[in-house]
């Protein structure tokens, strides 16, 4: 039973970051029918700019000193860096195909995370980099089961970007253009929602959750490479798909669960850690047969299935 | 200057500076250091491209180049008039006789370029049967490649079946394959497709990877047999074949060459027979079709199973010629790689991809010094593309008229 407990955390933890991708996905999808392939990218880029951040502060000995200012620094730098990356990428690459066809700006998407992966593998290097982790080291165990304070972390930002995400979108006026340009883009347009900007707007968001995600990850796992970000965004966007894309409530759960099944999987079923990777396309392939809308989506038009 | 250029100046201005901020965390900052000039030189080379680009296309704008710029488009148009006017025979002969000649004039390093490009004229031309006539965005189609490949280095090393054997095995193969992920993925439509398609794509290859006792995992199969021919040999008057391993370079070609022209010659009468307009008016509305009594579903399925075949021989070629594969041969990239020629050279446009093959073979081969930069170029162009042409390099011409077409 620790043993499962353990294994309960452990997906916790993975299924809180791609819940974070994810949202990313579902949004730009529930605002203009996008799968945007560059995503993962985002997601790379945020990890390498923890990386490079903390790697600085380190040298110039403020992680000794203040490692949790350090470590919130770099965070929301490295947000608002994927936050810009992410809104330049859907000025160039996407707002000008906004009247052509799909098959185009999908293609488009494409190139992008191609560009972007091998920018960074220019400017980074194709090996692994480490991330500086002595001072993430420890933790406690309770009840037989070892959570780390990383863990922990991880899961306390997860849940304040979720809570934050839901006021942002719920409560406020951009929120309410958000959803109002998902829902109809003409319509809200003539109600006065520069739909451009909220768009740009939602990229931004979605970005910026992604590098959150990067950097956890990185700090996680303990480095980070540059072709990192496209199996998990794949992942996150079968999470998306499962929780109904589009749905942002949906999205977080369908990435916990992701996460939950990949780890389960991977502990119970034999073999199941060389397959692990194999779990979350089957979940996805499954729920687009079975429960195309999935479990907290609404209709679908026929222009997907 | 006008009002509007003083706009879009500062629009390129503000994306200079832009480019820049997201250009130096990851120049910039090494070592513990903060560094500049690394970050700016390569801020400045970019710079001075996009700034001539954009006078060029400010210009052009402003009717500055018609001078020059008519004068090309009417030789252009002169140039395709001509070529369109001239008997097919005309054009292709020469093309014929170059490919059968080539082997003869070039070294051994062009050879093996050819042979590349030819069989990424075979994936292309597969993969165009699926997204250019039938406009199913398969995202994927590596997989095919792979089934094709390790099919015939299983059959070649446990059971030594020659290749020619292994072939239409491996077609087959190749079929099934396409129809057992096409049967549950047919029914989404557009992106759903596409990354249900991704999925499948990289379950193959994880499985190709882990699959240790058949396909030996990451380390691959070694020692696969090269494509061999009995010629008929004489001595002293008597008469027998003999085995002959095709392993030079040249014969290879030839061999490769006959798939492509094979292949060519298929997708052609696929295009233009009845199966083929099933596929365009799936494409051009699937709803539509069905109600004209197209079954789509079959003819989907038949799609999918037709671009898996010439997947399927391609990669029996890829393993016979490399006598090595591994599952590093059948990444993501490499689909992607295949769609960017489909959708370069134009979907569903034969010359189109072959074009685009070339493009995207060859010519990263006349730039060996660029090596890295590659990929970097080669997704930058991919969206590019989206951007200024559309319809690609070689649109496909479009038999008769439509309701939509303006005069």
């Amino acid at each position: 039973m620790d043993y499962f407990f353990q294994q309960l955390i452990n997906g916790l933890t993975l299924g809180g970051v791609y819940a974070l991708v994810a949202l990313g996905y579902t949004m730009v999808y529930g605002i203009i029918q996008l799968i945007n392939f560059a995503h993962g990218e985002i997601f790379a880029a945020g990890g390498y700019l923890g990386v490079i951040l903390l790697s600085y502060m380190a040298s110039q000995g403020l992680m000794d000193s203040h490692p949790w200012f350090g470590l919130a620094f770099a965070l929301i730098l490295a947000m608002g860096y994927c936050a810009m990356l992410a809104m330049a990428v859907e000025k160039v690459a996407y707002k000008p195909l906004r009247q052509s066809s799909r098959l185009s700006v999908l293609l488009s998407a494409l190139g992008m995370s191609i560009f972007l992966q091998n920018g960074l593998m220019l400017t980074q290097g194709v090996y692994d980099k480490a991330y500086p982790t002595e001072f993430t080291h420890g933790g406690f165990e309770w009840l037989g089961v070892r959570v780390s304070y990383m863990q922990i972390g991880i899961l306390a930002v997860t849940a304040l970007l979720l809570v934050l995400l839901n006021t942002l979108v719920f409560k406020t006026r951009i929120g309410k253009a958000m959803r109002a340009t998902a829902q109809d883009k003409v319509m809200s347009a003539l109600v006065g929602i520069h739909s451009d900007k909220v768009i740009s707007t939602t990229f931004a968001i979605g970005a910026a959750l992604a590098a959150a995600a990067g950097i956890m990850v990185g700090l996680y796992y303990g480095s980070v490479r540059y072709d990192m970000g496209f199996v998990p965004g794949i992942k996150a966007f079968a999470a998306a798909v499962l929780g109904g894309i589009g749905n942002i409530t949906g999205a977080m759960i369908g990435g916990l669960i992701i996460g939950m099944v990949e780890i389960l999987a991977a502990a119970y079923i034999p073999a199941g850690g060389e397959y692990k990777d194999v779990f979350a396309f089957v979940i996805l392939i499954g729920v687009l047969y079975f429960m195309p809308t999935g479990i907290m989506g609404e209709n679908v038009d026929d222009t997907r299935v | 200057m006008t009002r509007g250029s003083r706009k879009s100046w500062q629009y390129f201005g503000l994306g200079l500076a832009w480019f820049y901020l997201l250009l130096w965390p990851l120049l910039g900052i090494r070592d513990g250091e903060l560094h500049f000039a690394a970050t700016f030189a390569v801020w400045l080379r970019v710079a001075v491209g996009a700034t001539i680009c954009f006078v060029l296309y400010r210009l052009g704008k402003a009717g500055r180049l018609d001078g020059v710029l008519h004068p090309l488009a009417a030789a252009r148009d002169a140039v395709g008039d001509a070529m369109s006017r001239a008997p097919r025979w005309m054009l292709l002969t020469p093309v014929i006789v170059f490919a059968l000649a080539y082997p003869m004039l070039t070294n051994r390093y062009a050879q093996d370029v050819a042979i590349n490009v030819l069989v990424y004229i075979c994936l292309g031309l597969g993969l165009n049967v699926v997204v250019g006539l039938c406009g199913l965005l398969d995202l994927g189609y590596i997989a095919f490649y792979g089934v094709g490949a390790y099919t015939y280095a299983l059959l070649s090393v446990h059971y030594s079946v020659p290749f020619w054997v292994c072939l239409p095995i491996c077609a087959v193969f190749a079929a099934v394959a396409g129809c057992f992920i096409g049967y549950p993925t047919l029914r989404m439509r557009g992106d759903y497709l596409a990354i249900v398609t991704l999925g499948f794509g990289e379950i193959v290859r994880i499985v190709i990877n882990n699959w240790m006792a058949l396909t030996g995992g990451p380390n691959g199969i070694l020692g696969i047999k090269s494509p061999g021919i009995y010629i008929p040999h004489f001595v002293d008057g008597s008469f027998s074949f003999e085995y002959l391993l095709l392993r030079k370079l040249e014969y290879l070609y030839y061999v490769i060459l006959a798939l492509a022209a094979f292949t060519i010659v298929a997708v052609h009468r696929i295009n233009f027979s009845r199966i083929g307009r099933a596929f365009e008016a799936i494409r051009e509305d699937e709803t539509a079709a069905e109600l004209m009594g197209v079954d789509t579903f079959r003819f989907k399925l038949l799609a999918y199973a037709l671009g898996a075949v010439f997947g399927g021989l391609a990669g029996a070629f890829f393993a016979a010629r490399m006598r090595f594969v591994s599952p590093e041969s059948f990444t993501f990239i490499e689909s992607a790689m295949v769609l960017a020629m489909v959708v370069l050279g134009g979907m569903g446009s034969i010359p189109g991809v072959i074009l685009g093959a070339l493009a995207l073979v060859a010519l990263p081969e006349a730039f060996r010094e660029f090596e890295l930069y590659r990929m970097l170029a080669f997704g930058g162009a991919m969206a590019v593309m989206m951007l200024v042409r559309p319809a690609g390099l070689w649109p496909a011409a479009r038999m008769g008229k439509r309701s939509d077409d303006t005069e």
